[in-house]
């Protein structure tokens, strides 16, 4: 490894093209495509009577209109529940057109194809739908109240219940030396990328089979789903994710009702259609986020350790269960965080609403259980009144107590084991970080100016890189080209130059030679997704591992050319040579060449790796038995179970005494996720990550009325941070490898985000005495709390909490 | 229901241009569909985002904003006409990529621009002005510090090469595509 690549901040490769508007998105191809637009119920639960399309008839170009009764049965089909789980015991999905009941609005009823997009979109505003509404479910309270079901057969509204035990937590409550009772609950907030979803598909007649662009998370699987309902070998059919304007979570679910139908219809027309969705249709047709309560139940001693904790969770997963329960899985389970909890109990109720389906976003279930076993420690430390640091410390796994099993079962169907972490380093860290020892004198001098201020602290473990797996190709070419592919997909996280550090690195080739392609079936077909801060962790190693079969071959050949033994070779700068000495060397383009013996040259190089140009033995077959021509080199990562990343944030925020109003003065995030490819990578994903934790816990919110329209689908309304919300983030790093992965990394990706709402609804309780148990938390809700706090005290802080 | 279009002539990063396009059809469509030059992101269509912003006549605009047909006329500069015309990258566009100033890429044609006219008003702007410059435009993925950094590494990069500040001028017909 003489190129050291690996754990530099080395620029990006993938910026030239993106800082010249040469980046390609899914809505930049398919110039001449016809245009697919969609007719969505406006009603959150109706009964489909009729849909007449004759006034849309007469529209110039329009090409066709498809509603559920024209879909063959493979297309018109269900989606599939992605992730079965057995306490799923209710799942259910849509039909990619609505057969007879809309559940949901912005449900899709009908697909128009024409010319453009204005075309279409006059199209299908001149289909009439005739509905019956019905009455709609909106709300967990509501959902579980059940006066109303939302799928006339799941009873209760009730698609799933989950227990997650570990000892008998009810009896270490009783019989704790102090007990708390509380509710807390999260709002729903979405991925919001700020390219929507999007499909472009091409039929190709004369040789039967489908390209299909999709901005998607999962392009493998995708594929596998539309080889499936359009009844064609998988080999037939090519899915590619171009450019992705941004994921979070929100790409991952597949197949869209969009991916199936715009491909089935390119095919039936014989012409390329393409679908780019806008923005209204992101908010009520994509997929939400975060909302659940928890009830918390929770015993301890007089030092704050937790000697047993009970936790309700009732979870809101909308009108659908494409992606099953993976959301209060997480929770349930990560909810733990560095904590050696005694007896832990966790309930989950899985509920059926009309509104938009509940899927992963970044974070995916983590920020929820975060804020709960955070706020705990914060009302235990207030009930104590211990500083709120000391109560954690006292509750930490230990360092030397690693592998530490939770007892439960993860996310993957695998044991929750930690594999590594220095926890009590993070917490020391942040505080020193955010000063958080001198800050009770900060604050009363603040008080004594009439400002409010307060610090708040969050701590969290998130598991990474689940598996099952992932793969990687490298291959050399005769012009020393290293072009390295993985079948995940990429969404701005730099895939294309922290893939290209590996390679570089374990290759010991410039940086510049390496080519990294990422989502596309044609390149590697065998790929699980990007989700679950899994890319650096699961395809990183199988590149690296890849990169190493490749390295072993070209030393292999090599050592014959400089009549040397393999193990004393090494590469540099693209050069094989003996170790520590460059006199004699031979390029890997050259050795790629040597790699394939030719019958047929077509210029000098492979004029050399021709029968006549080559020796070797006339009793040996060229490529030996085991052998295969071509320097290239395929592996796969597949990991016995998670590494867990860990991190602690602090904030100081002021809180307007007027107003209401919360500004984050500074915010500082300490990280652990292992050995780092890239740190300028990393902070950026934090960074990005930490704005839309203070997002979720100051302004994004889906506001329902209660027939279930959305009321704030629209930038205007859906309130996303802009750089002057957004504090500056101050960042410091420790690293504990993991010992799982070649590599030693963790995943990063969606660390940022996770205890952000713990960490401001702590920082916001220590500015104002007031108990904060909802996120997020708005200037007019906190104006309503310190009224209410008037006249309720249970609404107060004990005391000033914290240092 | 034949749509009435209308003959658009207007000059886009240098290049004299012409189109027909109904009355309702936006610049940012026009831009993107119409002349290919799909640099220029959408995000919202409603004028939120800032993904769509371009420079007309030197001022940034929301393309989505805008009937194509009322540029008629106006000169247009988009992400693609921002590099120099032997392709080497603008002090912004160099300085995002030096600050980590962008990750998927999709907000990033909108803050250039934006930008671009920030720099050449204010060519030495306080941190608030950086701040308030910027505060029109969406981005998911940064949260703003590295685009910060970009703007003021931007404004170091045009003061130790003041002619590099601006997009090219280009005369109609050079550069063209
Ligand atoms: S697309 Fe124009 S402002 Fe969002
Ligand atoms: S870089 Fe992705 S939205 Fe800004």
């Amino acid at each position: 490894m003489s190129t050291r690549m690996f754990g530099e901040p080395v620029a990006r490769r993938e910026d030239p093209r993106l800082l010249t508007g040469r980046g390609r998105f899914l809505d930049d191809l398919g110039r001449d495509a016809l245009a697919a637009a969609f007719v969505r119920s406006p009603h959150a639960h109706a009964r489909i009577l009729d849909i007449d399309v004759t006034g849309a008839l007469d529209v110039d170009g329009l090409v066709a209109i498809y509603t559920f009764e024209d879909l063959p049965d493979q297309v018109g089909a269900p989606l599939p529940v992605l992730l079965p789980h057995p306490a799923l015991t209710h799942g259910r999905t849509a039909r990619p057109l609505a057969r007879d009941v809309v559940r949901h609005v912005g449900e899709p009823v009908a697909m128009v194809v024409a010319a453009d997009r204005y075309l279409a979109e006059d199209a299908a505003g001149l289909i009439r739908v005739e509905y019956e509404r019905l009455p709609a479910v909106v709300g967990i309270e509501n959902a579980e109240a059940a006066r109303d079901l939302v799928h006339d057969d799941v009873p209760g509204n009730v698609g799933a219940v989950l227990l997650q035990e570990n000892g008998d937590a009810a009896a270490a409550i009783d019989a704790a030396p102090h007990v708390l009772e509380f509710r807390l609950a999260i709002e729903r907030s979405a991925s919001t990328p700020l390219e929507g979803r999007g499909v472009c598909a091409r039929w190709d007649a004369d040789d039967g089979s489908l390209r299909v662009y999709t901005s998607t998370q999962a392009s493998t699987s995708v594929r596998a789903a539309i080889a499936a309902r359009l009844d064609l070998p998988a080999g037939k059919v090519e899915v590619v994710a171009p450019d992705v304007g941004g994921g979070f979570g929100v790409k991952i679910v597949h197949p869209w009702p969009e991916e199936v139908l715009v491909p089935w219809a390119a095919r039936l027309l014989g012409r390329e259609v393409k679908w780019a969705e806008d923005r209204r249709e992101h908010f009520v047709a994509a997929a939400h986020e975060r909302g659940q309560l928890h009830d918390v139940r929770v015993g301890f001693d007089g030092a704050g350790r937790v000697l047993g904790l009970d936790v309700r969770i009732r979870h809101d997963h909308g009108a659908y269960t494409p992606y099953g329960i993976v959301i209060p899985i997480v929770t349930s389970t990560q909810l733990l965080g560095p904590y050696k909890i005694g007896a832990y109990r966790a309930e989950v109720v899985s509920l059926y609403t009309n509104t938009l389906i509940v899927t992963p976003y970044r974070g995916a279930g983590r920020p929820q259980g975060v804020f709960c076993m955070e706020r705990t420690m914060d009302r235990i430390a207030g009930h104590l009144g211990l500083d709120r640091g000391e109560v954690r410390a006292a509750n930490f796994i230990q360092p030397d107590e690693f592998p530490y099993d939770q007892g439960l079962t993860f996310q993957d169907g695998r044991p929750l084991i930690y594999d590594s972490g220095d926890y009590p380093g993070l917490l020391r860290k942040v505080r020193d970080l955010i000063g958080w020892d001198g800050f009770g004198a900060l604050r009363a001098e603040a008080a004594a100016r009439g400002r409010r201020i307060g610090v708040g602290l969050g701590c969290y473990v998130e598991g990474t890189g689940v598996g099952p797996y992932e793969g990687g190709h490298v291959e050399i070419d005769s012009a020393g080209r290293v072009h390295v592919s993985t079948g995940l997909t990429s969404q701005g996280q730099g895939h294309q130059t922290v893939f290209a550090q590996i390679a570089a690195t374990e290759l010991g080739v410039p940086i510049a030679d390496v080519h990294v392609t990422t989502g596309d079936t044609r390149r590697f077909g065998y790929a699980v997704g990007t989700f679950a801060s899994r890319a650096a962790v699961m395809s990183g190693n199988a590149i690296a591992l890849a990169c190493r079969k490749v390295r072993a071959k070209a030393l292999r050949i090599a050592a014959e050319a400089l009549e040397a033994d393999p193990s004393d070779l090494e590469i540099t700068e693209g050069e094989v040579h003996v170790r520590g000495d460059r006199s004699a060397s031979v390029p890997l383009r050259t050795v790629a060449v040597l790699s394939n013996p030719l019958r047929y040259a077509f210029d000098e190089q492979t004029a050399a790796a021709t029968q006549f140009a080559v020796g070797g033995s006339p009793s040996e077959p060229p490529v030996a038995a085991g052998d295969e021509p071509g320097l290239e080199g395929r592996d796969y990562y597949s990991p016995v179970r998670s590494t867990f990343a860990a991190g602690a944030h602090a904030a100081i925020v002021e809180v307007d005494p007027d107003t209401a109003e919360v500004r984050v003065l500074r915010y500082a995030v300490v990280h652990d996720c292992g050995r780092l490819i890239n740190p300028m990578v990393v902070e950026g994903q934090i960074h990005g990550g930490v704005a839309q934790g203070i997002g979720g816990a100051l302004y994004e919110r889906m506001v329902y009325d209660a027939s279930g329209q959305l009321l704030n689908a629209s930038f205007m309304d859906f309130l996303m941070p802009y750089a002057t919300e957004v504090p500056h983030i101050e960042t410091d790093h420790l690293e504990t490898p993991s010992p799982l992965n070649p590599l030693g990394v963790k995943g990063a990706g969606e660390a940022g985000v996770i205890p952000v709402s713990a960490v401001i609804a702590s920082a916001v309780e220590d500015a104002e005495g007031l108990r904060v148990d909802a996120m997020p938390l708005s200037p007019d809700e906190l104006f309503d709390l310190r009224r209410r706090a008037e006249h309720d005290p249970a609404l107060r802080t004990r005391a000033v909490n914290g240092p | 229901m034949t749509e009435e279009t209308f003959e658009i002539e207007l000059t886009v990063n240098g290049v004299r241009r012409t189109a027909r396009a109904p009355a309702r059809r936006l610049l940012s469509d026009l831009l993107r569909h119409g002349l290919g030059l799909t640099g220029t992101h959408v995000g919202c269509e409603h004028g939120v985002c800032g993904c769509c912003t371009v420079l007309l006549d030197g001022e940034p605009v929301r393309s989505c904003l805008m009937f194509a047909v009322t540029a008629s006329g106006h000169e247009v500069t988009t992400v693609e006409g921002l590099a120099a015309p032997d392709g080497e990258m603008s002090p912004v566009q160099r300085a995002f990529q030096e600050c980590h100033g962008l990750q998927c890429g999709f907000c990033t044609p909108g803050f250039l621009c934006t930008v671009t006219a920030l720099l050449r008003d204010t060519p030495r702007p306080t941190d608030d002005e950086i701040l308030e410059g910027i505060s029109g435009n969406l981005c998911r993925c940064t949260g703003y510090q590295n685009i910060r950094r970009s703007v003021r590494r931007a404004s170091e990069l045009i003061a130790a090469d003041p002619a590099s500040g601006g997009p090219p001028a280009g005369e109609a017909g050079e550069g063209g595509r």
